[in-house]
């Protein structure tokens, strides 16, 4: 057996490693896809005073830290059984929708762009946002930096600060709306949705206008047959903020629909004891192994999924971008793996024109916007979607709301088991048969599992760089016969 | 003039303090006009072999973030130390263990098995943790192990300079990165980047100086004021034993500081300036007054530690004498180990 060992992966949280294993004919046995960092927030988290959560959670992750916020601050509420003021829960999904609209750009332009923007063939210096720049001009590249530090700016405003924002807690949001600032969220609301309509003309024409890439796209080597999930609202709409969670089976029939406390009936977790994240999986379907298809528990949560789940968007400019997108993927479900940036760029427009409309919304200046609990507190599960998929915090107290035991669910991990299957898909495909191993090669296979836009990779937004690849070949004694890297992108 | 050679690593971290870097934004373009990043993991394509490849002291500056969670971690602290001219603390987790080290309170084996065993909905009948080694069909997978505590930069290697926060500020890493390309660094052992005050003194409240309250409240349990102290109306605020340099932000938000920029100088530990301070605004009460009031106070750890047990005279909770003979979680044994005793 020969055994492949990309290692290490940069752009990860932490230390990230792929083993692709080849069987004796040099064709792709199996591959793994480990996480190796833990820190152990479902443990130490106990103690703690509920109200806290939101400000302890958001420690996670410094790249999505409001996305753990709001779906701490909504288990929060549900533990004390309590609901916000109708413009704290306006404030809420405005701030999240700007910080959705700003993280899915992130990825997009700095993470994924620069393969379909600047290409995988090319040399990988170029392959950065600094090459995307130098391709398409400093006028986008500016533009994209204004985009960027606009969401921020709308977090800050009511959170105080970008990373790491403290605005929610049980009962509502800390600081409210004046007009002088709802006269700059319009402003900022109204960029936000001209620069997702400016970002699907981008897709349109430099990927979709792309004979190679549309064929990369809607090849078999990026696409899972898998259920899908998603929050929608009550028209079946896709939410970002708030719901129901939908789940859709491979054929794109509803198999689930259900509120955030009865999460526990529908989704359990596996554990393996080679990475330190767990794999989700459909309870009903149970854990199959790393197996797509009707039968199996695995399900994804993406961009993709989301819309896969929902019924349509929540706005009219992305309910027209959506329809595009069915119409010229074949219709529903699309199980293309590399379509999920498509789907994000629908949803970063979706998500601009929601946070425009609630930032013109009169009541968004109401003063009101807190309620100090007063039931005692128990139990409570918030969802949220995050960018990357669904996220539950799950809390249990004790009669003063001091944390007993807590489950969280993390956006990346929902997709765990698919990301480990995209990469092997992808390595099967691309790799094998006496080919050669090419730097392009190997960007081609980093690109199954750089659309889920997992979070381990999540700092690398705004920087220019590729992901670290080193494949090292063995051979049936592990004795090291080639090692091809890839070379550093940035440097003069 | 030669160019400054830059690395940036991240251990136990959550991202922030890449993103705080990332905020640099224009500035970033100034940096790479006088330094080169040799190493940057999160944005750079250069890896482990490449840092050991280099003489020692290569690197003119490092700026480490996250805290020692892992053997992995403390293997790279060390090979950083040895190939850095100087290496700075970046952020709180480096810095002060940060949230994470609250972990310390139970351990790694209660982390372990929360999360992999005993969370709600995880279905592990067989009680499978993650493993330092384990043989698949194919062939062994490795992952790095659990120290048996989270501890500081500081703790594991020598450090020359820390710059506080969760996360540090942008503004404030610049003024740092500035300081550093002009070298004008201040004695070892300083704190860049920011003044020398606490964040009441950035603080637009009105204060008295006195607390007058019966009982404290949490956050959720008072709409307070938003002119005066948090603390003079009964909300834990950690302001006056935080050093400054965020701009007292949370607090702008209508929120109490919880800490993250660590003690002011000169105070090396900050639960119990926090307490100092609090006790002492209870001007003219008696021992059980005080007391009374106290007692209002839920999770004294969490509060007055919340960014650094770690660095604090506690560190962590007694370990079992079992757990403390070793230096690792309780996973199968780990290639590591020799780089925890060193």
């Amino acid at each position: 057996m020969k055994r492949i060992t990309i290692d290490p992966i940069t752009r990860l949280e932490g230390h990230g490693k792929i083993s692709i294993f080849l069987n004796d004919a040099g064709d792709v046995e199996n591959a793994y896809f480990q996480v190796p960092e833990f820190r152990g927030f479902e443990s130490f988290c106990e103690g703690r005073p509920v109200e806290e959560m939101p400000r302890i959670t958001q420690r996670i992750c410094g790249v999505c830290p409001t996305a753990h916020h709001m779906a701490s601050a909504k288990a929060a509420d549900a533990v004390y059984n309590v609901t916000p003021p109708p413009t704290a829960l306006k404030i809420r999904e405005m701030v999240y929708d700007a910080f959705v609209s700003g993280d899915h750009a992130t990825h997009f332009f700095v993470l994924a762009g620069p393969d379909f923007l600047v290409g995988p063939e090319v040399d990988p210096a170029q392959r950065n946002i600094l090459g995307l720049v130098a391709k398409v001009g400093m006028t986008m590249g500016k533009r994209v930096i204004q985009h960027l530090q606009e969401t921020h700016e709308v977090v800050a405003m009511l959170g105080g600060r970008f990373v790491h924002p403290v605005l929610a807690l049980p009962g509502g949001v800390a600081k409210a709306v004046t007009p002088e600032m709802q006269a700059r969220l319009i402003e900022i609301g109204e960029h936000l949705v001209e620069f997702g309509l400016f970002s699907l003309d981008l897709w349109r024409d430099a990927v979709l206008g792309n004979e190679e890439y549309k064929e990369m796209i809607l090849s078999d080597a990026y696409l899972h047959r898998t259920h899908n999930m998603g929050l929608v609202d009550e028209q079946n709409h896709v939410n970002y903020y708030d719901g129901h969670v939908r789940v859709v089976d491979v054929e794109g029939k509803e198999i689930a629909r259900y509120a955030p406390q009865d999460y526990q009936e529908y989704v359990e977790e596996h554990v393996e004891p080679w990475t330190y994240v767990k794999f989700p999986y459909l309870k009903a379907f149970g854990w199959k192994g790393f197996v797509d298809g009707m039968d199996s528990g695995i399900y994804r949560a993406t961009p993709l999924s989301r819309l896969n789940a929902a019924d349509g968007m929540s706005t009219p400019k992305a309910q027209e971008a959506y329809e595009e997108f069915y119409d010229y993927m074949g219709g529903k479900p699309v199980h293309a793996t590399l379509a999920t940036h498509w789907a994000r760029l629908i949803e970063m427009l979706n998500a601009g024109e929601r946070a425009l409309e609630l930032a013109r919304d009169p009541q968004i200046t109401d003063p009101e916007v807190r309620i100090i609990p007063e039931e005692t507190p128990r139990e409570g599960i918030g969802i949220v979607e995050a960018p990357r998929g669904t996220l539950t915090h799950h809390y249990i107290t004790d009669e003063k709301g001091i944390i007993q035991k807590v489950n969280l669910i993390v956006g990346t991990t929902n997709n765990h088991a698919a990301i480990c299957m995209s990469i092997k898909k992808a390595a099967q495909a691309l790799i094998g048969g006496g080919k050669i191993i090419t730097e392009g090669l190997l960007d081609k296979v980093e690109m199954a599992f750089r659309a889920y836009d997992p979070c381990f990779a999540c700092a690398t937004h705004a920087l220019p760089g590729e992901m670290a690849l080193e494949v090292s070949v063995f051979d049936n004694n592990r004795e090291l016969i080639t090692r091809l890297r890839r070379d550093e992108s940035i440097r003069e | 003039m030669k160019k400054l050679n830059l690395a940036v690593y991240w251990a136990a971290a959550c991202g922030g303090c890449d993103i705080a870097i990332v905020e640099l934004g224009e500035h970033l373009l100034e940096l790479a006009e006088v330094a080169d990043i040799v190493f940057w993991p999160c944005a750079m394509d250069f890896k482990y072999k490449d840092v050991e490849e280099m003489a020692d002291g290569h690197i003119d500056v490092t700026l480490f973030n996250g805290a020692i969670r892992t053997n992995e971690d403390a293997h790279i602290a060390h090979l950083l130390r040895k190939k850095s001219k100087v290496l700075v603390a970046l952020g709180s987790c480096a810095m002060e263990g940060c949230i994470p080290s609250l972990g310390n309170i139970k351990g790694p084996d209660h982390a372990l098995n929360r999360a992999m065993k005993e969370a709600p909905g995880t279905h592990n009948p067989q009680g499978v943790v993650p493993q330092a080694a384990y043989e698949m069909p194919e062939g062994t997978l490795t992952l790095p192990t659990l120290c048996n505590q989270v501890r500081t930069l500081e703790q594991v290697v020598p450090v020359d300079y820390k710059i506080p926060g969760c996360p540090p500020n942008h503004e404030q890493i610049w003024k740092a990165m500035t300081q550093i390309i002009e070298n004008k660094l201040p004695p070892a052992g300083s704190l860049l980047g920011v003044d020398e005050r606490t964040v009441c003194d950035q603080c637009p409240r009105e204060r008295e100086g006195k607390i007058r309250v019966e009982r404290f409240y949490r956050p959720h349990e008072i709409i307070p004021d938003p002119e005066r102290c948090l603390l003079e109306q009964g909300i834990i605020c950690a302001g006056p034993a935080t050093h400054a340099g965020c701009g007292a932000l949370c607090i702008e938000a209508n929120m109490p500081c919880r800490g993250c920029y660590g003690p002011p100088d000169g105070v090396v530990d900050q639960g119990a300036a926090l307490l100092d301070a609090i006790v002492a605004g209870f001007e003219g009460e008696s021992d059980a007054q005080i007391r009374k009031v106290l007692d209002t106070i839920v999770d004294p750890v969490g509060t007055f530690y919340r960014f650094s047990l770690a660095d604090s005279f506690l560190h962590r909770a007694k370990m079992s004498e079992e757990l403390s003979g070793r230096p690792c979680a309780s996973q199968a044994d780990g290639d590591g180990r020799q780089e925890m005793t060193t």
